[in-house]
């Protein structure tokens, strides 16, 4: 059986160094067979002690064999670390598509091409802003303090060397570059839920401005408080794969920029009256949905970092269990209140659900039981339908939902941590959720305002009856149906 | 000659079709058309705040007939697209003064 799995790790591990050419070059092919001879001893159980033990055995050149056997299984959980970290980051990079199915089918078809524009160059200028200098303002070596960790720098092209990882004993076990791949993603997500809410009325070119600041300077310094460690790591707020960091920041952007940007043409009559504006594709948004949910595997599950050991294994498992239950139970419930108080089953409420039971579990996927993790999601899915109508009434004007979904519903997942993580506390739970909110959602007002001031943040009343479409990327998303 | 415009519900458009065909009219236009009626529109609902919807889908029938040929299309149409409930159109007859098949350049009963 152990043979068994150390072979399937063996398969792993060259699946990963296919598509890392920079590991790749350094694995001796003398290595890899010693690896296969010494399978049987090498088992997973003596690997930990093992690695705590290599540091010391490399630095006195202990035997040749024994060495070699150690070096290969601290290589092969690197490799297969790696591997994992690098499609749990290409499945959270999935998660762009997910928005942008959402938002086209939950706004009208005039502006489904802007929209779409929107989400793609987003996420380009995320990946550029977070290589030029987030990245390193998030994670920058040494602080200038707990508060502001500097201004960060390029984003270097090098990795760990065989020599360091060996001497480390197994515990730098992935790729640094494997790790920015897996923070741009999320930079992505967080910015997406912005565009979902200013939808239909922003110009485009303001909201890609308003997205260089977001990824490159807003994020990555709330981000370095918790991931970074910051003074909310040392303050004991508990974060796993970002219901605060990732969501609630998106979201509090996203209120600033509404508040500046007002809401859409005609969407609440002079009487107070809520005009409602129907999606123009629900396949699209169930799509987006799906995609999204689907995604979120690779966001919660990747956030667990390590997979190369039986209790890590364990761990990524119990995550991508809770993150789906917890979907589930976001779904139901939101589906029954929809039911209850409107008196049908509608769907852009089972979809808000869905992700809103998404968003509850993300600050603690891997505490809970499945039964714990479902109700969690369940609570989101009640919280955000009674957000969205209540943010309606406020005449916040949110075409896809997203700051009750990402905002509501993340305050919710971050104050939920503690029911099942003993070590997290609702105080500094508390003061995560106040800090994030309020630095991004200053922050992101200035940066508005400025933009709102030089560019204006609002396309004409005559653009934005006729459709953000041809008004800002000239042409329509379904041009046929016209001209047959 | 005369053009028969006729209002029906979309699920009988079929059964009108056939219904035509059987008393050998050789040929129609179909366009989806939205509009209301004594049936009026209905309410729909979105994220929880109700709407109304003032048009109603339909689809508009336009058929060129010998003027021989009326009664028995008219009678066709109105059984077809019959369902007793309210919305199930209405039926227009016009005068028409002149056909022309663009292929052959035939005029009158003989373009139909």
């Amino acid at each position: 059986m152990k043979t068994m799995r150390l072979m399937s790790l063996l398969a792993a591990m060259m699946l990963g160094f296919s598509g890392l050419a920079m590991a790749q070059d350094e694995m001796a092919p003398e290595t890899m067979e010693t690896a296969e001879e010494m399978a049987p001893e090498a088992t997973m159980d003596e690997a930990p002690a093992m690695a705590e033990e290599a540091e010391v055995m490399v630095e006195e050149e202990a035997p040749a064999e024994m060495s070699d056997a150690e070096n290969a299984t601290v290589q092969l959980a690197y490799a297969l670390d790696t591997f994992y970290f690098l499609v749990m980051g290409a499945f959270v990079m999935w998660m762009a598509a997910g928005f942008a199915m959402l938002e086209s089918g939950l706004v009208r078809a005039k502006n489904t091409a802007e929209i779409l524009t929107k989400n793609i160059g987003l996420y380009a200028v995320a990946c550029v802003m977070y290589m030029l200098m987030g990245y390193n303002i998030m994670y920058p070596g040494d602080a200038m303090s707990p508060y502001f960790p500097g201004f960060g720098g390029l984003l270097g092209g090098g990795d760990n060397s065989v020599e360091d990882v060996l001497a480390s004993g197994g515990d730098t076990y992935y790729s640094g570059l494997s790790d920015f791949f897996f923070q741009v993603v999320f930079v992505a997500t967080a910015m997406s839920i912005v565009s979902g809410a200013v939808a239909e009325r922003m110009k485009l070119w303001v909201f890609f401005a308003f997205a260089v600041f977001m990824t490159g300077f807003i994020y990555p310094v709330q981000g370095f408080w918790k991931w970074g460690g910051g003074f909310l790591d040392a303050a004991g707020f508990n974060d796993f794969a970002g219901s605060g960091i990732v969501h609630l920041c998106g979201a509090s952007a996203a209120l600033a920029g509404v508040l500046l940007l007002g809401p859409r043409l005609g969407k609440y009559g002079a009487d107070g009256k809520i005009n409602p504006i129907p999606g123009a594709n629900m396949p699209m948004a169930t799509l987006g949905t799906f995609i999204l949910w689907l995604g979120w595997f690779g966001f919660n599950g990747g956030s667990e970092l390590v997979v190369s050991n039986i209790d890590e294994a364990n761990a990524v498992a119990r995550v991508f269990v809770n993150t789906n239950m917890a979907a589930a139970g976001g779904t139901i419930a939101a589906l029954v209140v929809a039911r209850l108080v409107f008196g049908k089953a509608d769907l852009t409420m089972a979809l808000n659900g869905a992700l809103a039971g998404l968003v509850a579990i993300t600050a603690e996927p891997l505490a809970p039981t499945p039964v714990v993790g479902t109700l969690i999601g369940a609570v989101g899915g009640i919280i955000v339908v009674f957000s969205i109508i209540g943010l309606d009434k406020l005449k916040i004007d949110d075409p896809v939902g997203a700051i009750s979904v990402h905002g509501v519903v993340g305050m919710w997942g971050l104050m939920a941590v503690p029911i099942t993580n003993e070590d997290a506390s609702f105080g500094a739970q508390l003061l995560g959720l106040v800090s994030i909110f309020v630095w991004v959602f200053v922050t992101s007002l200035i940066v508005w305002f400025v933009l709102k001031m030089i560019l204006g943040l609002r396309v004409s009343e005559e653009e934005e009856l006729m459709g953000t479409d041809l008004s800002e990327c000239g042409l329509e998303a379904y041009p046929e149906f016209k001209r047959d | 000659m005369k053009l028969i415009t006729a209002i029906i519900k979309p699920f009988k458009l079929d059964e009108v079709r056939e219904a035509l065909s059987e008393i050998g009219v050789q040929g129609i236009t179909v366009t989806e058309v939205k509009g209301f009626g004594r049936q009026k529109g209905h309410t729909e609902l979105y994220r929880g705040a109700e709407y109304v919807v003032d048009f109603l889908p339909k689809v508009k029938l336009e058929v060129a007939v010998e003027d021989e040929t009326l009664d028995a299309a008219i009678e066709a149409i109105t059984k077809a697209a019959h369902t007793g409930k309210i919305g199930d159109g209405k039926v227009f007859v016009f005068s028409l003064e002149q056909a022309v098949r663009i292929r052959t350049g035939e005029t009158g009963k003989d373009a139909l």
